[in-house]
């Protein structure tokens, strides 16, 4: 049995911790008048110089095991293939951000993106993306979500992605993810909705 | 609520709030790791417990502190046992087991059972009804109600009722590399791990008794000694070692041998219990023809380590040890089950998807850990939707698209049964081999810490609550299972 003065400071102390987050969400609320409105739409770098557009970022966030939109502005390239690149690049800034939900390493980069018509994309991801990630279902199978929603979403016409590393294929993403086969857009979409 | 990615800078808070909130947030913090220290703190201190072993139950009970002496509750001892019925009377309590009476009362030491005295070593007490008895009169006390032996080592805490009790011999083979046999007069199903110049054995659930007083020492250069401990209900055996150890079961579980980890070899060619070039069908041919054959997989071995999750724990050792209590767990309720390694083998993928589809088994469960997120993760495959861009694309996939329906049933199945345990659990899709490439309904589990963080991935116990409730799960389930052969 545990003594009864234990449960009763335990009591007391939880009641405090409940008290404290209450007062602490009322600050919050009072602070957060100054900076809801405006925080999803923040720019995840400050921009280039040069004309801008609004794209939908699907972020990983590891504790909820789950992607979220998230708006961000991207410089307005010339071409498809370049406008894909940016759109990844963004994405992969915040995941390189200190204190990223989902971090990936500081190294990790995406070669280039080709557009195969008719439908399919290939990414090409740097050997430090791969080699650096994270080992594990849930972290590697987000990453790939991640990578292939925000551009099928964003890139009309792709509903089909294939992952390369340094330009080969690669048997797995860190030991889980199979990066063999071509992921399927509305599979890994319907996937992420369950 | 999200404090990353806020420019403080271009968005200010006013700064009363945020020295209040800083504040806030940091007392918070303290309050809430001391709450949680105080809680943690004091179940752990309470943890002892007695193991029972006997023919027809092996069972753990609590073991309460009472004026400086250790008390079990009689009635819960005995009830595994035999038919028992318990009475309170104010000071006075009542026993019936089987056809014996006997009769207590509350801080007295004198007691009458079937009808003569018997003296405890300290008092008999109750509390909220229940009759609780010194652990220090165990051996006499339970012969008058078993009419069989009780041997009860009482520094450990371990009783054994009738005779018994699993015997251990050693055999060493010198020739190269060192093997050492160990011999156990039945079946055993220890946890293993390993650490630097060690590798040990935890008995939670096997009555296994000392081999002797001594440990004993081996004119051997890399296997040393063994030694046999017990405490708290549990034995332990220790293999000491110069060089790294592996330990791998045969003869039904009645022999472990510990060898040395060999050098790497390439994925495929080595390994003696490669299932692809002997296909596991003995499990499967011992008599009972209706009984579900599960295949578990216990991810990566070999020179594909899996996670690491800490410095000194990789993916590899926490899969198989997890597999090894699932088939306990999944032998105990009428399955027959492969491990697809038993050891420390290496397997590609196409191997593991050959072995199930060769051994026509009914479920797949392939067993994963990670040190991030907490409680369980439970995958089907990730396969492309019915009906959309099929054709040489999607051709790779045709192996487990048949089984898929079934597979999310396994699946939703077993959320059910850990959320039963208390066990935080999700169920999502993923991308990984080799659950496309199986014929039969599969799944993979992906273990996380749980409350304890990083050590619960080794903890027996918590290892033992999953295990248990996946078992429960495909028990419930067993019914669709078959009809995929
Ligand atoms: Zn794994």
């Amino acid at each position: 049995m545990i003594p009864r003065h234990l449960l009763i400071g335990v009591a007391a102390l939880l009641l405090l911790v409940v008290s404290m987050g209450i007062y602490l969400r009322h600050m919050r609320r009072q602070a957060g008048q100054f900076e809801s409105s405006a925080a999803d739409a923040l720019p995840v770098t400050p921009p280039a110089s040069g004309p801008t557009e609004t794209v939908t970022l699907y972020v990983a966030d590891d504790a909820a095991g789950a992607l979220r939109p998230r708006a961000a502005q991207i410089p307005l390239p010339g071409g498809r293939q370049q406008r894909a690149e940016e759109l990844l690049r963004a994405l992969l800034r915040i995941y390189q951000q200190p204190g990223a939900l989902h971090p990936l390493a500081p190294a990790a980069d995406i070669r280039s993106i080709y557009l195969v018509d008719p439908g399919a994309a290939v990414i090409d991801l740097n050997a430090a993306f791969a080699d650096q990630h994270r080992s594990g279902i849930l972290s590697e199978q987000l990453t790939v979500n991640s990578l292939v929603e925000t551009l099928a979403l964003n890139v009309p016409g792709v509903n089909r992605v294939n992952i390369l590393v340094e330009g080969k294929t690669r048997e797995t993403l860190a030991g889980h993810a199979d990066l063999t086969e071509s992921f399927d857009v509305i599979t890994v979409e319907q996937a992420g909705n369950q | 609520m999200r404090w990353s990615n806020k420019n403080s800078a271009q968005y200010p808070v006013p700064s009363f709030q945020r020295k209040a909130g800083c504040w806030v947030l940091s007392t918070g913090y303290w309050v809430l790791l001391a709450t949680v220290t105080l809680l943690s703190a004091a179940p752990a201190a309470e943890e002892k417990h007695i193991s029972v072993y006997s023919p027809v139950a092996i069972y753990t009970l609590p073991v309460l502190d009472r004026s400086g002496r250790e008390y079990v509750g009689l009635l819960e001892l005995l009830e595994p046992l035999g038919r028992v019925s318990s009475q309170s009377e104010g000071q006075r309590w009542k026993l019936r087991y089987n056809a014996v009476d006997a009769e207590f009362v509350a801080g007295k030491t004198r007691a009458k059972i079937h009808g003569r005295n018997f003296d405890f070593a300290a008092p008999f007490l109750i509390e909220n009804s229940r009759g609780l008895v010194p652990l220090a009169s165990l051996n006499a006390l339970l012969p008058r109600f078993l009419g069989t032996s009780a041997n009860f080592h009482e520094s450990a805490r371990r009783l054994f009722v009738g005779d018994g009790g699993i015997q251990i011999s050693f055999q060493l083979d010198a020739s190269n590399p060192s093997r050492l046999a160990l011999n156990f007069s039945a079946p055993v199903n220890p946890t293993i791990s390993t650490e630097p110049g060690k590798l040990r054995m935890a008995f939670k659930r096997d009555p296994v008794v000392s081999p002797g007083s001594q440990p004993i020492s081996f004119a051997n250069k890399v296997i040393t000694q063994a030694s046999y401990s017990e405490d708290n209900g549990d034995a332990e055996l220790d293999i000491a070692a110069n060089e790294p150890l592996m330990a791998n079961f045969s003869n039904d579980r009645r022999t472990i041998v510990v060898s040395a980890v060999p050098p790497a070899t390439p994925p495929g060619i080595g390994g003696t219990q490669n299932p692809a070039a002997a296909p596991p069908a003995a499990t499967i041919a011992s008599g009972n023809s209706h009984r579900v054959l599960a295949v578990v997989d216990p991810a990566h071995g070999g020179d594909e380590r899996g996670a690491a999750l800490t410095d000194q724990l990789v993916e590899k050792d926490v899969t198989l040890g997890f597999a090894r209590l699932l088939r306990h767990e999944l032998e105990t309720r009428g399955f027959a089950v492969t491990l697809l390694r038993d050891g420390d083998t290496s397997l590609t993928l196409d191997q593991r998807a050959a072995a199930a589809n060769v051994a026509r088994a009914g479920i797949y469960i392939s067993l994963h850990a990670v040190s991030q997120g907490s409680g369980a993760r439970v995958y089907t495959a990730l396969l492309p939707v019915e009906g959309t861009n099929k054709g040489a694309f999607h051709a790779w996939n045709a192996a487990q698209a048949p089984a898929l329906p079934v597979s999310r049933i396994v699946s939703a199945a077993i959320v059910a049964e850990m959320q039963k345990s208390e066990f935080p659990v999700h169920a999502s899709s993923a991308s990984l081999r080799p659950l496309n490439d199986v014929f039969m309904p599969a799944v993979a589990v992906e273990l996380a810490p749980g409350e304890d963080g990083i050590a619960d991935l080794t903890s027996a116990n918590y290892q033992q609550r999953a295990a248990s409730a996946i078992a429960d799960a495909i028990v419930s389930v067993r019914d669709r299972l078959g009809a995929q052969q």
